[in-house]
């Protein structure tokens, strides 16, 4: 089961930093990370794929599932 | 097209219609300056009464109108809100405080740069600083806590201000003041003004340009993608007005439109602005966005922001020509503290609930 990074609701950067901290702490572990914004869908993306990580993206209503791995 | 260059386009296309707006009757570096038109439209309302800064500037108005009909065109519209709004008002409070100190947002300190005011190299500097500490706290876990959703009509509210604002510009009731000298009464035409904040608008929601978010990205993740489109309103702008306003082109520290240089205050004015951009998560420019998307909190930033520039001119803290006030820079320091000691205080106690949880996990 991966880590959770639970980021709905949080504004602009603060789901970026989240994602940077959980990945930092396990850096080969995955994680999934939700978000409700586009915005912080393509900024999480940027940073990860900038990172070296694959990003998949589920949609979920009007939330976002984010799956990083290495 | 790859992220770089369409940041550069899009930062390009907001460079190159300030300066038709200037060439056209905007007051001197002044395409656009989101503090400096709340402020103007603040006046237009009567809530502060400085004749010289009355007018309800169309750009702003075309800004929402852009931006809320691409964002429900594009499945970005959602309303939302309830992280923190008391305080948000007061960060935009304190914001555009900071940025009447400078006289001008960071969208503006950009412009003016581009037409050779070196104040605006002072101002970015603070900006930077600003920014720089307000990583800080981001750093330490400051937040505001997470916006839920919101009742649809919520959404609503920001744009159908924005309708009475037109209307109020184009009936001109007794009661709105409209400035007969000073910057408040220099602008190009209302269509032309309207249809450029339109497109800015749609090219700032589809990009989502952040005159904050592009140097914090670069100091706190390495990321330089907003940096791009930074580059690009600042590069396009400087040729643009090399080509059309060249005659108003001005390199240096004197003599600059709506400008002052006491070096120390325009430094601390913009230091003031960068930390409450960054604890906001957003400039004003941005908020104004967002607030056009459904972002009810971003509506109540701007709300603080216009009641900020109200205040400032009702109490003598905004900077003119001449310099800043005294009023100002004792209003620019309290700010300071007041930005601060929240910052501080939302950072301890988000720490001190993680040092309780763990506490909590490590004596289960």
């Amino acid at each position: 089961m991966p880590k959770i990074v639970d980021a709905r609701g949080r504004s602009c950067p603060e789901p970026v930093i989240m994602t940077k901290n959980a990945l930092e702490s396990n850096p080969d572990e995955p994680i999934q990370v939700l978000v409700d914004s586009q915005v912080a869908v393509e900024n999480i993306t940027r940073f990860a794929t900038g990172k070296g990580y694959t990003v998949d993206r589920e949609k979920d209503g009007e939330e976002y599932i984010l799956n990083i791995r290495k | 097209m790859d992220g770089k260059r369409k940041m550069f386009i899009s930062g390009g296309i907001i460079g190159l219609i300030a300066t038709i707006l200037m060439k056209f009757g905007n007051p001197g570096n002044m395409g656009f300056c989101i503090a400096c038109f709340y402020r103007d439209i603040a006046g237009a309302l009567g809530l502060h009464r400085a004749p010289v800064v009355q007018y309800i500037r169309p750009e702003i108005i075309g800004f929402i109108f852009g931006a809320f009909i691409i964002a429900i065109a594009k499945g970005d519209f959602k309303p939302r809100g309830g992280s923190s709004p008391f305080i948000r008002f007061f960060l935009g409070f304190f914001l555009v405080i900071g940025a009447l100190m400078f006289l001008g947002c960071p969208l503006r300190m950009i412009l003016r740069l581009a037409n050779g005011d070196l104040n605006a190299l002072t101002g970015l500097i603070g900006y930077l600083v600003g920014i720089f500490v307000g990583i800080q706290f981001l750093k330490k876990g400051y937040t505001l806590g997470r916006s839920t959703e919101q009742a649809k009509i919520s959404g609503y509210i920001t744009p159908a201000i924005a309708l009475v604002l037109l209307i109020f510009l184009l009936v001109k009731p007794a009661f709105i003041f409209f400035s007969t000298e000073g910057p408040g009464s220099m602008a190009a035409p209302i269509a032309l003004s309207l249809i450029a904040g339109i497109i800015v608008g749609i090219v700032l929601q589809r990009s989502r340009i952040c005159t904050a978010g592009g140097f914090r990205d670069a100091m706190l993740i390495r990321d330089y993608h907003f940096l791009w489109g930074i580059l690009g309103i600042f590069l396009v702008n400087l040729i643009a007005n090399l080509v059309l306003n060249f005659q108003s082109f001005n390199l240096g520290f004197v003599g600059q439109p709506i400008a002052h240089n006491s070096h120390l205050w325009n430094f601390l004015g913009m230091v003031l602005a960068g930390i409450c951009s960054v604890l906001l998560g957003g400039c004003p420019v941005r908020q104004t966005i967002l607030a056009s998307e459904g972002d009810t909190d971003a509506g109540i930033t701007i709300l603080g922001v216009i009641v900020g520039a109200a205040f400032a001119h009702n109490f003598g803290l905004a900077s003119s020509g001449e310099g800043p006030t005294t009023n100002g820079k004792i209003a620019v320091i309290i700010g300071l503290i007041v930005v601060l000691t929240t910052a501080y205080s939302i950072v301890k106690q988000a720490n001190q609930i993680r040092y309780e949880k763990k506490e909590g996990v490590n004596n289960a």
